[in-house]
């Protein structure tokens, strides 16, 4: 039987660092869509809960040759021997053969958050506090992602609430495929500079596909072989230097969200 | 020895009465539905409604499930039978214009994510291989609410036996293997 979950895809993500300038309105636009509740007044840097974070790495250098880059990093969704996955005793982590998304059960989550020691990209969260909601903002809640309690670990899933809805309105007009742009995360939608491209991974004429073989195109800690499915464009080499230092990324309290 | 063989038997008796009726006495509340509904005489030859008469599909493929108390009053304006619950659906809810608070039994936790579209649309699968015989039913029983969680027993399932009464989580993936689905975590779940 073929359905729409069975063709496979890889969905997968290229975003250009040279565009990007750092506005944060793909980590707006993924809170409102994921249900994360407003920071708590006692969370940090460390702790509070951003899906897809924006990093900001300068080269140390003095005027003029100072540069900064700002880096968005959502789940990398690795493709090989996905960390995540393989650390959870829950069994709460598990990669969608169907779409290769890293999908996250915060229900069935204990909280031990080895996980988020095992992810490279700590683009893990835990939620330290019960999500309180200003008076009024439960209305504009997304009824297609679930909210979380505290004591559970969380993450980006390409915004699979998308992705059911893309589903039903395809099934809605008769097709059992997904055409190219019908799902999209709320963040490549939100970017102004339309920095973040989107798509299916396998096929070989979307535009996420070729510019991910581009010579331009490199992916964050590709030495570890996780083969993740977010790319980064740039054409400065001293940023992809930055990528592949393990300990720069490793504090998320010495960067600037 | 005998003397302890029945004292055995009689503990056995009570914790397993406990378990299986008292247990479960304290655990679900019941409720009565709002009132009286009959799928049977609705369906029947006389009244002759479908069931998407009532359980239609909207235009963009989302299912409207329990269909409004307008529908109700296209036949009950006014009173058809001495039925008390008639009158009640006829007093209570359709003069005032009130909707009428069912209780879905197959309602499924907010985590979990379900469409009849694939199942009803795409797959042609018929209501009772999921909502057994309730579409040819003729009274509705007690809702059974758990205390602690909110939900319904029948999404709860399996008891000790192995007999099945709803839609736990392993009745949706025993249907999907058996089709040969395999299926990620977040297919079901949001
Ligand atoms: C007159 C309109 C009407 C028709 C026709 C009708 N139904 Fe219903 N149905 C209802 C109402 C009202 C309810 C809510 C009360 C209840 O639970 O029975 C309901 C509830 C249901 C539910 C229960 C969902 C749940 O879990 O609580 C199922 C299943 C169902 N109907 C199936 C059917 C099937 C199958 C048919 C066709 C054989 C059918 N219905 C025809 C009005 C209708
Ligand atoms: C197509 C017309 C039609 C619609 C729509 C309809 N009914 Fe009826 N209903 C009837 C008829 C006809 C009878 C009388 C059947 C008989 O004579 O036994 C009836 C009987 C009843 C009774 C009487 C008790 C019984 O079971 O015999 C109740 C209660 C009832 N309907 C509730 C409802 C509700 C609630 C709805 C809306 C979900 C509804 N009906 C929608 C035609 C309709
Ligand atoms: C694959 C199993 C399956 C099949 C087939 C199925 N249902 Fe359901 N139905 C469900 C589940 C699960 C729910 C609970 C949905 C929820 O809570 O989100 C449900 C809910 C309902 C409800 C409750 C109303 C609501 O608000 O969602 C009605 C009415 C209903 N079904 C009628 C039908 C009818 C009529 C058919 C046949 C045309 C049908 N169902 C076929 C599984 C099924
Ligand atoms: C009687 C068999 C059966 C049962 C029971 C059943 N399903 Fe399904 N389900 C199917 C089939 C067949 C399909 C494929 C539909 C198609 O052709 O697209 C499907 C597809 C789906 C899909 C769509 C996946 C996708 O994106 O293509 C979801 C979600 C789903 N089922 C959830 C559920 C849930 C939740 C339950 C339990 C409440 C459930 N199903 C119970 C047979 C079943
Ligand atoms: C075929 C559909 C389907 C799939 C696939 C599925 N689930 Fe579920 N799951 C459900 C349904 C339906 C429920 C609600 C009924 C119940 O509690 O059994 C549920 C309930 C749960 C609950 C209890 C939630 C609560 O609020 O009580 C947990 C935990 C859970 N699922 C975890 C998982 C995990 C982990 C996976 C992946 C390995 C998974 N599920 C895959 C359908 C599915």
């Amino acid at each position: 039987m073929t359905t729409p979950t069975q063709k496979k895809s890889r969905y997968g993500m290229v975003i250009d660092l040279d565009r990007c300038n750092g506005c944060g309105a793909c980590m707006m636009a993924c809170a409102v869509e994921n249900n994360v509740p407003p920071a708590h007044r006692e969370a940090t840097d460390r702790t509070g809960i951003t899906w897809l974070r924006v990093y900001r790495f300068n080269n140390g250098l003095k005027f003029p040759n100072n540069r900064s880059v700002f880096v968005p990093v959502p789940c990398q969704q690795c493709g090989r021997e996905t960390p995540c996955v393989s650390v959870c005793p829950q069994q709460a982590v598990d990669v969608d053969p169907a779409t290769g998304v890293v999908g996250q059960m915060p229900e069935r989550c204990l909280g031990c958050r080895y996980c988020m020691a095992a992810c490279p990209y700590h683009a893990r969260y835990f939620n330290w506090w019960d999500a309180v909601w200003p008076p009024g903002m439960e209305k504009t809640l997304n009824p297609d992602v679930s909210t979380r309690m505290r004591g559970v670990v969380e993450k980006c899933n390409f915004c699979h609430g998308r992705l059911h809805a893309a589903r039903e309105r395809a099934a809605a007009a008769g097709r059992d495929t997904l055409q190219p742009g019908e799902y999209v995360p709320a963040c490549v939608e939100a970017c102004p500079a339309r920095a973040i491209v989107f798509g299916d991974l396998n096929d070989e004429t979307s535009e996420v596909a070729r510019l991910a073989r581009r010579p331009e195109a490199f992916r964050m800690l590709e030495q570890l072989g996780t083969e993740p499915k977010i790319y980064y464009l740039t054409r400065q080499s001293w940023v992809r230097k930055v990528s592949e230092d393990e300990v720069q990324m490793a504090r998320k309290d010495q960067t600037h969200g | 020895m005998n003397r302890g063989l029945l004292f055995f038997a009689a503990g056995l008796l009570a914790a397993l009465g406990i378990g299986w009726m008292g247990f479960p006495r304290m655990l679900y509340e019941r409720i009565d539905q709002p009132l009286q509904f009959s799928h049977r005489v609705h369906t029947s030859e006389k009244v002759g409604l479908k069931c998407d008469d009532c359980h239609a599909f909207r235009s963009d493929g989302s299912f409207a499930g329990i269909p409004s108390v307008s529908k109700c009053a296209e036949c009950h304006a006014a009173p058809l039978t001495a039925s008390a619950d008639e009158k009640l659906l006829v007093e209570k809810y359709i003069v005032p214009g009130e909707e009428i608070p069912w209780r879905v039994y197959s309602r499924q936790p907010d985590n979990t994510y379900f469409s009849h579209l694939f199942h009803v649309r795409q797959a042609r699968l018929k209501c009772d291989e999921c909502h057994g015989s309730h579409g040819s039913s003729e009274s509705l029983r007690e809702f059974q609410r758990n205390r602690l969680s909110g939900y319904s027993r029948d999404i709860w399932g399996q008891n000790i036996a192995g007999f099945s009464r709803g839609m736990k989580m392993t009745e949706c993936s025993r249907c999907h293997a058996a089709r040969g689905r395999s299926d990620a975590c977040l297919d079901c779940h949001k």
